[in-house]
């Protein structure tokens, strides 16, 4: 038979006992809609945290430091290569070579310090730290109230919240509700306050034994003594400093560069020569102006290039590292997590596909006589066992059609629900569920071929049928 | 009438041979021997009547020259067709393409309408829609039935509905006509006038005819040659009506 023929035919047949047959699409639906739940459950939970993590900045950043600092000793590749003291310093022109690598989009130093802060003549003593203005993107600003920084340059700054309630000394007992960014923030932008730090600054006079060639200091080569008597001087200096924003930022989460309450744009932070804990030690090495870093992180364009960038940063003899490591294994988390909600969503559907099993079986002994008077004006085997097939395959297709909006309508309320949730906890909205367009062709692709599998039994049997018996039964 | 008549096979050739057949089934301990050694040959466009009382086993003689069952032993071939070497595919294909039958009760698919149900062996033979129709109404014209087409068979007499069963019997227009009791559930009236119907297939298309019978008047009227059965084994054969030298065998029966 042709396949209209068929599908003519099929649903016909379907039609005739109504009520059992949409039981059993229902039946499917369901599974499907289990199915659908579940996958779109475990991809809308994927897209927020790839989404998040990738916004967050630390899938596409190297964060280099250097062999001189005797960080991470033991690991492989720091018994290999020179010893730390014969190593590279994470100096400027070593920032500059990073920049200058393939693939990467900026590399900027960590400048971080800790210092006093004066707001209202009360001393506050806390952690600053420098921002690039790329960091704006980041989602860690999210929540933020006011601006971000007006320029690289801009003598401004952005409080988190924590130490914002200390400026007013609103700082909420433990276990109390947290008051809002917003009620803090409102006293506290464009409000000026006065930062108190060390400058480190060179002293000329010391600079007359520097050798004349001024590249040594690049080389590896450990200094000698022609300029044993660097120095430079520590001078006490004051910065006034604009508040343009409050963030809403958690000090405490996971975020290496950001981990302070206080932020600076990084070309102010730059030109005003903080003192660096490790100046003292490069001393020897750095005694003009130019800084000696004790991290640098570089951003690469896109997550896939990290290594890349990662492997050409270590030829240049520094250490690096990254969060690629941890994102393989979360892929893994994700890969093992989208196994389990397809099983269990698979679960239901294979209760529903013995319930297509049972609905034909019924149906071969209801029509009984129909196939036999079908085999005698010259159906064969495969006519019939094509017929139930696509009675079959009909309900999968329907009971998957049906499946997938069921799971969407169920995603929509879930989405709706959390969302209320998320509102009344005054957190942004967010898509747990997600059904793409490829769960939705899956669903009913999956939901045909598991009905066509459950039709395989009852339409061998129809197929199989006597004619001169089924021809006699009543 | 459209429907060109169907004559393939000269008329006087063998049609129908069987040799020795014979179907046993087995009930428990008991072989049930249905047909036992049944041999005749009916000739293109005869119409033969095959009588016995129930049980006798001529049914299943029809079902073995239909295709429906295979013998258990012997040989029965149709239009040079070895029915028992033939495969399931190959028989489904002989009955779509070589056999009409028409039942006593009918066998319309009550969820089709008649020209569904007369078209039906169509969907099977894989004809295009269109022709499918075209068929379907030429088949209904010519039993009476063109105003009827889109009803279901449960809105129609039993004799409309036996009509529809002949119609839907000629549609792939087949060379053999195996009627099964075909007036056993209509009264004298309708039963006359579906026998008209199938002895015009018979004289116009040249359809051969094989009916099963236990009506002897009614195979009298219409039939050419009548065998009879008895326990599956044939126990009278002549023509219709008798010829002189035929003429003892009256008495001889039961």
């Amino acid at each position: 038979m042709k396949i209209p023929d068929l599908t003519e035919l099929a649903l016909r047949n379907l039609r005739e006992s109504v009520l059992r047959n949409s039981l059993t699409t229902v039946g499917i639906s369901v599974g499907v809609a289990s199915l659908v739940a579940m996958l779109s459950l475990g991809t809308g939970l994927q897209q927020l945290f790839s989404q998040r993590l990738a916004k967050s900045g630390l899938f596409d950043t190297v964060f280099v430091s250097s062999r001189r600092d005797l960080r991470g000793m033991g690991r492989e590749e720091e018994r290999k290569g020179p010893t730390p003291g014969e190593s590279r310093v994470l100096d400027e022109p070593a920032r500059r070579e990073m920049e200058r690598l393939p693939n990467v989009s900026e590399a900027y130093p960590d400048i971080r310090f800790v210092t006093e802060l004066r707001y209202e003549d009360k001393p506050h003593l806390t952690m600053i730290s420098a921002l690039p203005l790329s960091a704006k993107s980041n989602d860690a600003f999210d929540g933020m109230q006011g601006n971000f920084f007006s320029s690289d340059t801009a003598a401004e700054i952005i409080l988190q919240k924590s130490f914002a309630e200390e400026l007013l000394g609103k700082t909420p007992p433990l276990g109390a509700a947290e008051p809002k960014v917003a009620e803090l923030a409102e006293p506290l932008l464009g409000k000026e306050l006065t930062m108190r730090y060390a400058q480190r600054q060179a002293s000329p006079a010391t600079q007359i034994p520097l050798r004349a060639n001024d590249a040594t200091r690049n080389d590896a080569i450990p200094a000698d003594d022609s300029i044993a008597g660097a120095a430079y001087s520590v001078v006490s200096r004051e910065q006034k400093l604009r508040i343009v924003g409050v963030s809403d930022l958690d000090p405490e989460t996971m975020r290496g560069p950001i981990r302070a309450k206080v932020f600076l744009p990084l070309g102010l932070a730059e030109s005003l020569h903080v003192m660096q804990p490790t100046d003292l030690r490069e001393i020897s090495r750095a005694a003009t102006d130019q800084p000696v870093y004790s991290s640098i992180s570089v951003r690469v364009k896109n997550p896939a290039q990290v290594r890349v960038v990662e492997d050409a940063i270590k030829k240049m003899g520094f250490n690096t590292f990254s969060i690629l490591d941890a994102s393989n294994s979360l892929r893994q988390v994700f890969r093992v997590l989208y196994a389990f909600l397809g099983i269990f969503g698979s679960l239901a559907l294979t209760v529903a596909s013995i319930g297509i099993v049972n609905t034909l079986v019924m149906a071969i002994l209801e029509r009984r006589r129909e196939i036999g008077i079908m085999k005698a004006i010259g159906a064969s085997d495969g006519d019939i066992k094509k017929l139930f097939f696509a009675e079959a395959g009909a309900m999968g297709i329907l009971g998957g059609i049906l499946g997938v909006v069921l799971g969407w309508a169920i995603g929509q309320i879930i989405n709706f629900g959390t969302n209320l949730w998320l509102k009344s906890q005054s957190l942004p909205p967010e898509h747990f569920w997600v059904v793409p367009l490829w769960l939705v062709v899956f669903s009913i692709v999956f939901a045909f071929l598991v009905s066509l599998v459950s039709g395989l039994y009852p339409a061998g049997r129809a197929a199989r049928l006597d004619p001169v018996q089924a021809l006699r039964y009543e | 009438m459209t429907t060109a008549p169907v004559v393939s096979a000269a008329r006087g050739t063998v049609a129908i041979r069987s040799d020795n057949l014979c179907r046993h089934y087995r009930m428990g301990e008991t072989v049930i021997r249905a047909v036992d050694g049944v041999s005749l040959e009916v000739r293109a466009g005869e119409f033969v009547a095959l009588l016995g009382s129930s049980g006798s086993g001529k049914s299943s003689v029809l079902n073995l020259i239909a295709g429906l069952d295979r013998p258990t032993s012997g040989s029965v071939v149709v239009q040079d067709r070895d029915l028992a070497k033939l495969s399931r595919e190959e028989l489904a294909k002989y009955r779509l393409r070589v056999v009409g039958m028409v039942f006593q009760s009918f066998n319309l698919i009550a969820s089709m309408t008649l020209a569904e149900n007369v078209d039906l062996p169509l969907r099977f033979a894989e004809v295009d829609r269109g022709q499918r129709q075209n068929l379907a109404r030429q088949a209904l014209e010519r039993v009476g039935l063109l105003a009827r087409m889109d009803h279901r068979p449960s809105e129609l007499s039993g004799g409309e509905q036996q009509r529809a069963a002949l119609a839907r019997a000629l549609i792939n227009r087949p060379q053999l006509l195996l009627a099964d009791e075909p007036t056993g559930n209509l009264d004298s009236h309708t039963g006359t006038e579906i026998m008209e119907m199938v002895r015009q297939f018979n004289r116009e298309l040249g359809m051969t005819v094989v009916m099963v019978t236990h009506e002897r008047a009614l195979a009298e009227r219409y039939a050419q040659r009548m065998i009879f059965l008895a326990d599956g084994k044939v126990v009278d054969d002549h023509p219709n009506p008798p010829t002189g030298d035929d003429a003892h065998f009256q008495g001889v029966q039961p």
